[in-house]
């Protein structure tokens, strides 16, 4: 039987890198439904979780694969389920009972072209938006880009020890180029690796108040069978848990939960500079956008062009003030993602009326190349 | 000498275990009162579970409830033990989570007609499927109560709702067979008045090992009974007089029928191994070879 942690280095895909980053993290429970192009981080779990005590469940569909990982995260098991866009858009809806309910899990999206059915075996980084914005009210969550397979197992750590000091659901927004490209991946030594678990409570458990904040606004968790006799629902509810329909329960309730991310955005946001300090031109991208934007600004500085790629690893919270303070020094930015324009919107509206903002971007199904971000900087600035 | 006697104790304070509801220690006391209607049925039923999860003597740390949302839903936010009021549809899945992920957990769903049946519909049938260990109590009360009376996948043929003005198109589920059909391994119906039954069919189902189903038909005065202008005692008459148990009876026997007689009883009560037994045998050999 393997180990936990596969030490050594591996030519894998980038769902499987996923699979072995979420075991090495400490994950658990793996709720599943197949879909193109997230199964391998599936068929991965399936093969590996059994062996190491954990458990694999397919399910009948997302809605399902979703729900059973928020059960699982209250026996106190780290959770992960992981789709592609008609599955992220069916679990919607319970990643607004995560938020609320303040239940870690990482959902890993690895997405193809849509909207629909669209292009299930073709890639896409149109889903971005639905990450931030797609269940209802609102809410803030955490959301990552891998840019390689060895993103896909550092960053999926990464999504859950984020996950589990918020409480708050982390997407690993992925794409199919990543997620079935093949390259090198290191995995390290098994005492090298960080991992973070949920704050754990402590007194009387009588007394206990499972919403009642610690320091950084999270409150400790406690798991089913303790003794806390918990209630945890998806209404709007008081430190107690319970329900409590009113204006003043509802505020409180909502500032702490944007709170949690709004107040620890230095600890959340991850971000790359390449060449950043003397670039006229600012690339924004994530993703297997961003391996196509260090090229672009590598051949643009050949022609002489200052560009610099501000590379997002975490996308959501949006790194506001970072691209603020861009905006005060440089000619404009141009954002790549392959998407008709979603990210750039962010960047358009950090930027304001200061100086322009650009979109290389297309309609999904392959990737964009660095002739046309060249192109497009030639042309506008 | 006799009255003194008396006063005496009357000034005395009675005795603790009589003050005390006797589950007292399972209710969340400072959330009553709680939400259900006069003349709901809901009450009676959670009454009957939680006497059920004493009368197993199983420690309440190892219980939780999983409730979806409508009026039943609620029940998850009652219970003194570890409980979740998830979304519409989806404690099955939810409970499918804890129970997996830590099978000394008896997981009990307490949820309605229109949660487990419509939008949970698809759930159901494949945690039966699987013989999922956990127990699923399903009060059919034959609309969407908390709404205020829509047509749910239970309600009569031709019965009025607040979407089926004009009498309900649609044909009723019948649970038991579709329970028996989909592979769980315990299923049986009561109604609410039968609360001693109803007690001993949720320890039998507590107790069971694999995916356990008990319909507890039940009125809902306010937005079933009224609008189809039955009064709700003689609904509750009817679950006395228009009832029969047959325990073992055949699955095409159990659709829901006051003039024919509705069949009430344990229906099947059988043994198939379930995910988490099998889990941990597959882990077991896989450890040997």
């Amino acid at each position: 039987m393997e180990p936990k942690v596969l030490t050594g280095e591996h030519f894998i895909n980038g769902d499987t890198a996923c699979a072995e980053g979420a075991i090495a993290a400490g994950c658990t429970f793996f709720g599943a439904y197949p879909i193109t192009p997230a199964t391998e981080v599936a068929e991965r779990m399936a093969e590996r979780l059994p062996d190491l005590g954990g458990v694999f469940i397919q399910m009948e569909d997302e809605i399902a694969a979703i729900t059973s990982i928020l059960g699982a995260a209250w026996t106190g098991a780290k959770t992960m389920t992981a789709t592609s866009g008609p599955g992220f858009s069916l679990m919607m809806e319970t990643v607004g009972l995560a938020v609320v309910t303040e239940t870690p899990c990482v959902v890993v999206n690895v997405q193809r072209g849509g909207p629909s059915t669209g292009l299930p075996t073709m890639g896409a980084q149109a889903d971005m938006m639905q990450a931030r914005w797609g269940s209802h009210g609102d809410y803030e969550i955490i959301a990552i880009a891998p840019s390689s397979p060895q993103e896909m197992f550092d960053l999926t750590i990464l999504a859950f020890n984020l996950s589990e000091t918020y409480r708050v659901p982390v997407f690993i927004m992925s794409d199919e180029v990543v997620g079935h490209m093949s390259e090198k991946v290191v995995i390290p030594k098994e005492s090298k690796i960080k991992t973070v678990s949920r704050p754990r409570p402590s007194g009387r458990k009588d007394r206990f108040k499972p919403y009642k904040p610690g320091p950084n606004g999270v409150p400790p968790m406690p798991t089913i069978g303790e003794g806390y006799n918990v209630h945890v629902t998806g209404l709007t509810h008081d430190e107690q848990g319970y329900p409590v329909m009113s204006v003043d329960t509802q505020k409180e309730m909502m500032t702490r939960l944007l709170g949690k991310i709004r107040n620890n955005l230095n600890d959340i946001i991850r971000t790359e500079a390449y060449l950043l300090e003397d670039a006229d031109i600012v690339i924004v991208s994530y993703g297997v956008s961003a391996r196509t934007s260090y090229t672009a600004v590598d051949m643009l500085r050949e022609t002489g062009i200052r560009a610099g790629l501000l590379r997002l690893i975490t996308v959501w919270p949006f790194p506001e003030d970072q691209i603020r303070e861009l905006a005060k020094k440089v000619k404009g930015f141009v954002t790549v993602e392959i998407n008709m324009g979603q990210i750039s919107r962010e960047v358009e509206r950090c930027a304001g009326s200061r100086v322009p903002s650009y979109l290389v971007g297309h309609a999904g199904g392959t990737v964009i190349t660095p002739d046309a971000v060249i192109q497009k900087i030639k042309e506008v600035f | 000498m006799a009255t003194a006697t008396r006063q005496i104790k009357a000034k005395s304070a009675p005795a603790e275990d009589v003050m005390k509801h006797p589950l007292e220690d399972l209710i969340r006391t400072e959330r009553i009162p709680h939400i259900w209607c006069p003349g709901c049925g809901i009450g009676t039923v959670f009454s009957a579970c939680l006497s059920a999860i004493q009368q197993t003597g199983i420690d309440y740390g190892k219980f939780s409830m999983v409730s979806g949302i409508g009026c039943s839903g609620r029940g998850a936010g009652y219970v003194r033990l570890d409980s979740f009021h998830t979304t519409h549809g989806r404690a099955i899945p939810f409970a499918t989570g804890i129970k997996m992920a830590d099978p000394s957990v008896n997981v009990i769903v307490f949820s309605g007609d229109g949660d487990l049946f419509a939008i949970g519909g698809n759930h159901f049938i494949h945690a039966a499927r699987r013989n999922m260990d956990i127990t699923v109590i399903c009060i059919n009360n034959f609309i969407y109560g908390m709404t205020g009376g829509q047509v749910a996948a239970t309600t009569p043929h031709m019965a009025k709702s607040a979407t089926t003005p004009y009498g309900n198109p649609d044909s009723p589920f019948n649970l038991p067979m579709l329970a028996i059909a989909s592979g769980a391994t315990y299923v049986a119906r009561w109604t609410m008045i039968h609360s001693r039954d109803l007690t001993n069919a949720f320890v039998e189902a507590i107790n069971h090992r694999g995916f356990s189903f008990i319909e507890v038909l039940s009125p809902c005065p306010i937005n079933y009974a009224r609008r189809n202008k039955i009064k709700t005692m003689d609904m509750v008459r009817q679950f006395q007089n228009n009832t029969i148990i047959k325990n073992h009876a055949d699955p095409s026997e159990m659709d829901i029928d006051f003039q024919k007689g509705v069949v009430l009883g344990k229906f099947i009560d059988i043994d198939r191994p379930t995910p988490d037994e099998i889990l941990a045998g597959m882990r077991a050999q896989r450890n040997n070879s």
